[in-house]
């Protein structure tokens, strides 16, 4: 046990709760929480800072609006619903298209107007949001994927996930919907998670389930040939949203549009550690060299943290190496 | 807060915490362990009463040295009144105030000491009287006294057959009669029975000990005497939890008043009782030294009622202690951060077995009504308020099925926090909606785990000796709370999380 502890530790592995103290604890000022736990919120900033975002189409916020729904859905197009101040995906209803009264889902499954009314009641009433307080609805834009990415992902978006530290995207991964998700990008719910390169955009390695897996187990595709296009201005979105919010360790969840490129999806100030799975690598040591520049990153610019984070965190540089996770 | 900032709160809070428990300890002989100490019962009777603007008297019987029990120190709260302990001709204790007007109350207190060397205490009999009955009631009376007179040898054997037969499952015509006539007063009866056939016997009252007890009456008993020897009998059909003389203090030994009240109305006469580990000469120079003292600053301090309430509350900082060590040591997940405490307070009163099996049956059938709900596209509010109703039926029908299967331990589900148990089933709901059933099992298996250890260790009797004895140690809780927020090492369930990273 003892020897697993230290093995674990050599990796550099960031566990919850030095999470919690030292990175949420440390760099996320709660009073900024709003800004990411607010959809609404996070899209507005966004625009000030030119980062894209899938367009907004409506806003439900009582639960008179919800009755003359039909009036705020787009006709005939896929559309998604969102509860503004939701986490880790809850409460989202992807339609991916209308046909007469039925609501087809990404995943197949049909919804009537009715149901969506009742998604939307509960959203207002709070089930989806944090703590249970009453919330919002919003009705965006449906996103289809560029055809690179979505051709790994099983009914449903694939979309890329980047932790920023002190401003650095120090690592990142993307979250391939399966079957066995019901085309969900969530992890625990049987979702892939694959290791980018933070150089390129390249897969590393891929994991269901926390085990290892080289092909799409629903589309068979090889999955270490996948590979993010657009990655730098990717990073670069990403990066910005530290100056965005303020946040000092942040989740920043982002899709390739196929015409847009890529749009902020949303932001987490609690990211999770799967993504350490994902990369087959520990994040301390990078956490830890983002952390040393945090003084310099106030300076520069968010493509100048792009440049220097791509360069030192590249899967075959050093800064990952064991030696550096000994600074305590 | 800086780095060094909670090492020096934590030193200082240990050495707080074990200052207080050691000064105690050492100071005030209050043992450590429960094992070396003997048991104390502090009784406390409340009597209300509504004066009238006239003179009152109030008389109240006091309990006596008797089998297994000693009164040690009594003592009387009553503003205004003045207050003796009269011995003869029996140990009463009389208030008196010239006048009153109103709402009134008075405390009497007394240290019980179990010493289970104390023999039964030898009384004279009281006189015996005739009781006159009418015609059909006297002949029945006859009858079962005959009966009763065949099968026997003396009068504790003779009170034994007649009990028998009152309480027989099958009764006698003669025995429904009676009931149907004197059932109101079946003690009085009995003892007018025993009297009838000349045997000395009177109606007392016991107070069953129970620790933490509030708003307690007392149980009619029949006292039986042969010679100046004298045993306790139940009536039948109120039979208190246990006859055992450690257990049951009879307040008024001999069959006087236990309350006479002149100059008022509506009186009222209510026990509550906690039990205490001391050692008995650290307790009894503690109460004569009666000096207020600082540092000796305890909940003992508080009348008996509020110290039953303090018992419990001073054990939730350890199940709060066990939830922090199993999230943030383990990672254990539970459903709602606190929720396993107030589950574990409610095992605490039904014990363990009977609460699990509640808690899964109402869990269960709540989330099968829950799934129902689902569909009628309710208001979220009102929809948790329709589980908590369902909540309520389902504990009343568990409650009704097991009390006709003669399960009386079922009745204590009716124990369980009825809002929390229906928040429960609504987050354990939208859980297995979204997540799937595995998570609810990971979630609702973690939540009933931190309860069945928080319950082990809140219940464990050295701990709740610790904590109700010595406040310090709320201190060493605190400093071990802290030491455990300032933990940011693995927990023990990522180790097998990251385990791949370990070849």
């Amino acid at each position: 046990m003892l020897r697993r502890w230290q093995a674990i530790r050599q990796r550099g592995i960031l566990g919850m709760n030095r999470r919690n103290r030292e990175y949420i604890g440390r760099y996320n000022d709660r009073a900024l929480y709003p800004l990411v736990d607010n959809k609404l919120r996070t899209k507005q900033l966004a625009e000030r800072f030119d980062i894209p975002t899938p367009k907004l189409l409506h806003t439900v916020t009582t639960q008179h609006d919800v009755y003359q729904l039909h009036q705020y859905l787009p006709q005939g197009e896929g559309f998604v619903i969102k509860p503004v101040k939701g986490s880790g995906g809850k409460g989202i209803v992807v339609v991916d298209r209308v046909e007469g009264d039925v609501f087809i889902k990404a995943s197949g499954a049909r919804m009537t107007l009715t149901d969506l009314r009742r998604h939307v009641s509960n959203t207002l009433s709070g089930l989806h949001s944090l703590g249970g307080s009453p919330d919002s609805a919003i009705i965006e834009q449906r996103v289809i994927a560029d055809s690179v990415v979505q051709a790994y992902g099983y009914e449903g978006l694939p979309d890329i996930r980047v932790i920023v530290c002190c401003g650095f995207p120090v690592m990142a991964m993307t979250r391939l919907p399966t079957r066995e998700s019901d085309g969900k990008a969530n992890l625990h719910q049987g979702a892939i998670g694959v290791g980018l390169d933070m150089a390129s955009g390249q897969a590393i390695s891929a994991v269901q389930h926390g085990q290892p897996v080289i092909l799409h187990p629903d589309t068979g595709k090889a999955l270490e040939a996948l590979q993010v296009p657009g990655w730098s201005d990717l990073l670069t979105f990403a990066a910005t949203c530290y100056d965005m919010t303020g946040l000092g360790y942040l989740g920043v969840d982002l899709v390739i549009d196929e015409q847009r490129g890529p749009l902020l999806l949303e932001l987490n100030a609690r990211p999770g550690l799967a993504i350490q799975v994902a990369n087959q690598t520990g994040l301390l040591p990078r956490l830890r060299a983002a952390e040393r520049r945090r003084q310099e990153a106030l300076r520069w610019s968010p493509a100048r943290r792009v440049e220097m984070a791509q360069e030192t965190f590249a899967h075959s540089s050093k800064a990952s190496s064991p030696e550096d996770s000994s600074v305590i | 807060m800086t780095a060094r900032g909670p090492v020096w709160l934590i030193v200082f809070m240990l050495v707080i915490g074990v200052g207080l428990i050691l000064h105690r300890h050492l100071q005030y002989d209050v043992p450590l362990l429960p094992g070396e100490s003997q048991t104390l019962w502090l009784v406390e009777a409340r009597i209300d009463f509504v004066a009238d603007g006239q003179p009152v008297r109030v008389e109240m019987a006091r309990p006596t040295p008797q089998q297994a029990l000693v009164p040690l120190q009594e003592t009387g709260a009553s503003p205004g009144y003045g207050l003796n302990f009269v011995e003869q001709p029996h140990a009463r204790a009389v208030w008196t105030v010239r006048e009153a007007q109103g709402p009134q109350t008075l405390f009497y207190r007394s240290e019980i000491l179990v010493s289970p060397g104390q023999a039964a205490v030898t009384m004279p009999a009281p006189v015996l009287r005739q009781r006159q009955w009418p015609a059909p009631y006297a002949n029945a009376i006859d009858d079962l006294l005959q009966r009763a007179h065949s099968t026997s040898a003396d009068n504790f054997s003779f009170s034994r057959e007649l009990l028998k037969l009152l309480a027989a499952p099958q009764p006698l015509q003669h025995v429904v009669l009676l009931k149907e006539k004197y059932g109101s007063d079946m003690a009085l009866l009995i003892a007018d029975m025993l009297q009838q056939a000349g045997i000395p016997a009177a109606v007392v009252y016991g107070l069953q000990l129970e620790d933490g007890r509030r708003n307690q009456t007392l149980m009619p008993l029949i006292q039986v005497w042969q010679g100046e020897h004298n045993e306790i009998f139940a009536v039948p059909g109120r039979a208190p939890k246990s006859l055992e003389p450690e257990q049951l203090l009879i307040w008024n030994p001999g069959g006087q008043p236990v309350l006479d009240v002149m100059g008022a109305r509506h009186s009222n006469i209510r026990f509550s009782m906690i039990r205490q580990q001391d050692a008995a000469y650290g307790a009894l120079s503690e109460q004569l030294s009666g000096q207020y003292d600082l540092f000796n600053f305890s909940i003992h301090a508080l009348p008996i009622e509020e110290q039953a309430v303090f018992k419990t509350i001073l054990l939730l900082p350890i199940g709060a202690l066990i939830v922090c060590i199993l999230r943030i040591l383990v990672g254990l997940r539970t459903s709602g951060t606190f929720m396993p405490v107030l589950i574990a307070l409610a095992f605490m009163q039904t014990s363990l077995v009977t609460g699990l099996i509640g808690f899964i049956l109402v869990v269960g059938a709540g989330l099968l009504v829950r799934s129902y709900l689902s569909n009628l596209n309710l208001l979220l509010v009102a929809r948790i308020t329709a589980v908590i109703l369902s909540v309520i039926a389902i504990v009343g029908v568990f409650s009704v099925l097991a009390y006709k299967l003669g399960l009386t331990e079922g009745l204590k589900i009716t124990l369980f926090p009825m809002i929390i148990l229906s928040w429960t089933i609504e987050r354990m709901s939208i859980l297995w909606e979204e997540e799937g059933a595995r998570e609810v099992v990971v979630q609702g298996g973690g939540s009933l785990l931190t309860a069945v250890l928080a319950y082990l260790a809140m219940s464990h009797v050295w701990i709740q000796h610790l904590t109700f004895n010595f406040l310090g140690l709320q201190f060493v809780v605190l400093a071990l709370v802290l030491m455990i927020g300032s933990y940011s090492g693995y927990r023990l369930l990522e180790l097998r999380r990251f385990r791949e990273f370990a070849n």
